[in-house]
């Protein structure tokens, strides 16, 4: 099982309340992770990644285990521990603004 | 007895502000979608209840909100905007090719009759159709793809299609407006376009009568007369009696006719609202002095209709979409500001009241007429 953390607009959009947890066997990676989400989601399918290119959008960050994987390519595998769901993978809002 | 819902959309999120027919009392809910900007909020004329949002934000993207209760509750629908076929290049500030690119949408127009069917004007400049409430956009490119199309250029606040209006007499015919492209008018139902800016003048273009490149504000109609347009351009307000094929400027006695919004008195097809802003540089009122002018011969004549507005120390905007007429014997009309409030008046402008004073930056207003 998969734990996913969302900001919290994102929340409020998918009407949950803390984490989202997948059903995803085995290596996972962010392509598989946000492809269930946004199956189960709909509403969140444009508003992590592109439709049409599935690029991140430019003011969110994934990071997990503390580090930030928001540069790791889409099919690469995410560590061990969000596999085990030991660790949330976590979709954060930039800090922006002024 | 009647009653007038008011839908607005702010920097922060959407309120919907309800009367009875006298309009004096108004009950406030929201904000809705909390934080996020909201665009356009407007309701199905063929089923009240039935009410478009669009919903935005830098960090998250595009959402379509809809709700078949009269905002009570929302559910998000469609909000894949996908130009159709590769979409090519507009010019960009400095006139080299940019690729055009989704960033929102502007302002929703649900049709007169159908109330699953939708228009939505978006940036950079395309116009959307949906006909199945909102879950999927198809766009309607004969606009896009006008030869004119890659020499079309955004305007400051971007290159957003910010007027879609629906001729009641001829289903076929519609007119939208583009910063900074100007207006285009269909008589297809949305295959093919004309741009319709004859006797504008724009000095800021290299060429102040080109066909395409006006960076019209916006546009509106009376439906008992569709050949008549009124618009408020960057700078100029104009009129057309002939569905755009020649405008006129009727600025008249205006202390400025710099400005953003234009609309027409619900009964009276000549009786006409802007509100002056002072320049291009300055957004916001002459002087200081909010004031709303108001035509009853169509233009040229105008009248400032300043009861119950702030007179001094008054430096906001009213956005192009901030304005709306209902439809009750009395015509109410409607503007909010870039200062949070809503400005409400029960006599067709004689007085205004601020029914609200304190929301985030109003983007848009519309009024229902609610039976």
């Amino acid at each position: 099982m998969i734990r996913v953390t969302l900001p919290a607009h994102l929340r409020t959009l998918a009407k949950v309340n803390g984490e989202v947890a997948l059903d995803l066997d085995g290596q996972v990676t962010q392509a598989d992770i946000l492809t269930a989400l946004e199956s189960r989601y709909p509403m969140l399918a444009g508003a992590i990644r592109d439709h049409g290119t599935l690029k991140r959008r430019p003011f969110i960050r994934f990071f997990a285990c503390g580090e930030d994987l928001s540069h790791e390519p889409p099919n690469a595998p995410l560590p061990d521990e969000v596999a085990k769901g030991t660790e949330p993978f976590m979709v954060i809002g930039a800090i922006a603004g002024g | 007895m009647s009653s007038v819902r008011l839908l607005v959309g702010t920097k922060k999120g959407a309120f919907i502000l309800t009367s009875d027919g006298k309009r004096e009392h108004w009950d406030v809910a929201g904000p809705h979608f909390a934080g996020w900007e909201l665009y356009h909020l407007k309701g199905s004329p063929a089923d009240p209840n039935r009410i478009y949002a669009s919903q935005t934000s830098g960090w998250f993207g595009q959402q379509v909100q809809r709700s078949d209760d009269g905002g009570k509750t929302w559910i998000p629908v469609g909000n894949k905007f996908a130009y159709d076929g590769v979409p090519g290049t507009h010019q960009w500030y400095d006139g080299t090719p940019h690729p055009w690119e989704f960033k929102r949408v502007w302002h929703i127009e649900p049709s007169l009759t159908d109330p699953d069917t939708v228009y939505a004007g978006i940036e950079d400049a395309a116009l959307f159709k949906s006909t199945d409430a909102g879950q999927n956009w198809t766009e309607l490119s004969g606009l896009r793809k006008h030869d004119t199309g890659k020499h079309w250029q955004p305007g400051a606040g971007g290159m957003g299609l910010h007027t879609i209006i629906l001729d009641p007499t001829n289903h076929q015919r519609m007119y939208i407006a583009i910063s900074a492209a100007g207006t285009f008018r269909t008589e297809d139902g949305g295959e093919t376009w004309k741009p319709i800016n004859k006797g504008l003048v724009s000095n800021f273009m290299p060429d102040p009568t080109a066909e395409v490149g006006h960076c019209v504000h916006h546009v509106c109609m009376h439906p008992k007369k569709p050949d008549t347009l009124f618009m408020q351009k960057h700078w100029d307000v104009m009129r057309t009696d002939n569905a755009g094929d020649q405008w006129v400027e009727v600025s008249g006695n205006l202390p400025t006719d710099f400005g953003f919004v234009i609309d027409v008195h619900a009964h009276e097809p000549e009786t006409v609202y802007v509100v002056p802003i002072k320049s291009d540089g300055e957004h916001f009122p002459l002087d200081g002095a909010l004031k709303v002018f108001r035509s009853k011969t169509g233009g040229n004549e105008w009248e400032p209709m300043t009861k119950g507005l702030p007179q001094q120390n008054c430096f906001v905007n009213v956005l192009r979409d901030a304005m709306s007429v209902d439809q009750l014997d009395e015509c109410g009309v409607y503007f909010g500001t870039t200062g949070g409030q809503v400005y409400a008046s029960n006599d067709a402008g004689d007085s205004w009241k601020a029914i609200v004073h304190d929301l985030p930056a109003v983007l848009s207003v519309e009024a229902q007429t609610l039976p």
